[in-house]
């Protein structure tokens, strides 16, 4: 056999060996969630109740899934002006400086943090700071979650939409100098229009870390299982649940929860598709 | 590529961790050197891990635990895959029968669970049962209460807000408290009720004993219950409470120890908490290890078998036991070893007693 056909071979294999993966992972959440659904329908995704007590057994994922929706729309927002401020800073006004790559590589680094390192960082500093500020409770809730959530996914948003607006051709800004546009007119009508497709995958990207984060937010939402009715409320997400849960979990509990999981899974997969689907409309 | 080749990697080697115990144990046969494996509730994990390692260092007997909560132990007992499992509440008539064989409890210490508050200055709190019932319903969200305050006639209560950090985790410290709080209260019995995970009227979640302390310290203002040893290592505030003679009495060794005075039955599964002794602590309880009657399944061998019970003996002997207070446990009473012993007694291996 010559290389090129082994190369072929091996990596068609690996191919196949990741869409089995994923496929079998799917195929035992589905299994897995069948008794939740089986005792609750649809009501499992709209109630609000959560009652793991003995005898009265009754689980909804809808706090879970306001939670999880709420602080990634809410870290998004926070991290927006953040992000593309400072992807215009880097990729456009200071573009290959000495102090854009310095703070290139500290945006970067931020990406590398571990999650549990941002949350002693937030139980231990942050959290504190907001009560100092005077914000309800005890620092613990929605709002601390979304702006560890925020910071978190900072790095995210910025590289992408850093690396697009630095390939928008040259010859189009210079075009619009020439015309006499100014600096601000040439980020919003040259540099936006075409790096439109790059920076809104780039908070897709953002937006799916956020639905997924586990540790950080476990240690600063508070971990009530309700509905949350304010943004200063305790509440709990998805994925917090599930890590918070499951080592007790028996019987239907473990099954509502991984249920959550697939739902998890299913909001995620949305997610993408609809990031992919925006990045053809624009492009 | 290099993260998905770890990925497919990680996957292999989880799936491997799943068949291991099995593999230990056929491993162990041949060897024809015993080493036990066990896993379950955290609550007595300091006490297990020192003991554990005492008899390896003394008998060369490898011992490992793993803490993985209660549920987990008895999980793991049910599938099979540890040589013993370790709970704090005991298996209620209904779970013994989901088990696939008959189930023994062995007692290995005493432990309480502890009102741990944070309120700078204000040692040694007073609380009533109905001040326990107000505070954990939520009918008390400040410290500057009325209630608070003529329980405590000596103390100066701060304008601040009470915050309840309670489990986010399913736990056997939470079954102790919230069978103790349905004992005192009949408006928690109807509303939360007793359990290893509960649907909370008010207060917000912390993971496990470690992080309900860790934030209890860290936020002036909350109260929670915590398992006694971390509240005693740790020095954090703790509450005395009042029991069923109407006396407030402060968790130490020796009030967790009243706990088990009385009548212990035959099995061993009680509950401890709002003991009549007037001298207890009320949210005390034992903490258990189960483990099959017939210890001859699934191809144990009788070396397997006989070294599990052997350190089971250990572990509830005078030596083991006198370690339990160095970690802030108490030490099982008397009668409660003779019946732990005469249980272990009636373990078999293929129908035959093993110890003697």
């Amino acid at each position: 056999m010559n290389s090129d056909k082994i190369t072929k071979s091996v990596l068609f294999s690996v191919s196949i060996l990741i869409l089995m993966l994923a496929a079998g992972m799917v195929y035992s959440l589905v299994g897995g969630a069948i008794p939740a659904f089986k005792a609750f329908g649809l009501n499992f995704i709209i109630s609000g109740e959560w009652d793991p007590s003995e005898g009265r057994e009754n689980y909804g994922a809808l706090p879970f899934i306001v939670g999880t929706l709420l602080t990634s729309f809410a870290a998004l927002i926070i991290s927006l002006p953040l992000s593309f401020s400072t992807s215009l800073f880097l990729g456009e006004y200071y573009k290959e400086t000495k102090v854009a790559r310095i703070i290139g590589l500290l945006v970067d680094l931020l990406a590398g943090i571990p999650s549990i390192v941002y949350g002693l960082w937030g139980f231990y500093v942050l959290r504190p700071f907001l009560i100092d500020l005077g914000f309800g409770g005890q620092g613990f809730g929605i709002f601390t979650a979304s702006l560890i959530l925020a910071i978190m996914i900072i790095p995210y948003a910025t590289s992408l939409s850093n690396e697009i607006i630095r390939m928008v051709p040259n010859d189009l800004k210079e075009a619009a100098y020439s015309l006499g546009a100014t600096r601000l007119e040439v980020i919003s009508s040259v540099i936006i229009p075409n790096a439109r497709s790059g920076i809104v995958a780039g908070y897709i990207l953002a937006f799916g870390r956020a639905l997924g984060e586990t540790m950080a937010v476990t240690m600063l939402i508070g971990n009530t299982n309700i509905v949350p009715t304010g943004f200063f409320q305790t509440g709990n997400t998805m994925a917090s649940v599930i890590a918070n849960q499951f080592g007790e979990a028996d019987g239907l509990k473990l099954s509502s929860l991984i249920a959550i999981a697939l739902l998890l899974f299913v909001i995620t997969g949305v997610v993408n598709a609809l990031g992919k689907m925006i990045i053809k409309k624009f492009s | 590529m290099k993260t998905i080749l770890s990925f497919v990697l990680a996957v292999f080697l989880f799936t491997s961790c799943q068949n291991s115990p099995n593999s230990t144990n056929k491993a162990g046969e041949s060897t024809k050197k015993v080493s036990i494996t066990a896993a379950g509730a955290t609550f007595p994990m300091p006490y297990y891990n020192l003991v554990f390692k005492n008899y390896t260092k003394e008998s060369d007997v490898l011992v490992t635990y793993g803490g993985i909560g209660s549920g987990g132990g008895i999980r793991s007992l049910k599938d099979k895959v540890v040589d013993f499992g370790a709970t704090d509440a005991y298996l209620s008539d209904n779970k013994l029968a989901e088990m696939p064989a008959s189930i023994v409890h062995i007692p290995t210490c005493l432990g309480a669970v502890v009102i741990a508050y944070n309120l700078p200055g204000i040692d040694g709190l007073k609380l009533s049962n109905e001040l326990l019932e107000k505070i954990f319903m939520g009918e008390i969200t400040n410290w500057n209460n009325t209630a608070l305050k003529s329980n405590n006639p000596d103390v100066k209560f701060p304008n601040k807000e009470l915050t309840f950090i309670h489990r986010s985790d399913g736990s056997g410290t939470t079954h102790i408290f919230s069978d103790y709080m349905s004992k005192i209260s009949s408006k928690w019995a109807d509303i939360v009720g007793t359990g290893k995970s509960l649907k909370w009227p008010v207060g917000m979640g912390a993971k496990g004993n470690p992080g309900v302390a860790g934030t209890i310290s860290q936020t002036e203002g909350s109260i929670g219950y915590i398992g006694s040893e971390f509240a005693f290592a740790q020095k954090i505030q703790t509450a005395k409470v009042q029991n069923s003679s109407g006396a407030y009495i402060e968790p130490n060794i020796a009030s967790i120890s009243a706990a088990a005075q009385g009548e212990i039955p035959a099995d061993t599964r009680i509950m401890l908490t709002n003991s009549s002794d007037p001298a207890s602590y009320p949210i005390s309880g034992f903490t258990w290890i189960i483990l099959y009657k017939e210890q001859g399944y699934d191809g144990r061998s009788e070396a397997q078998a006989l070294g599990t019970l052997t350190f089971l003996d250990w572990l509830i002997s005078e030596k083991a036991q006198s370690d339990a207070s160095k970690v802030n446990y108490a030490p099982l009473p008397p009668l409660t070893v003779e019946k732990a012993k005469t249980i272990l007694r009636s373990v078999t291996y293929n129908g035959k007693t093993l110890l003697n």
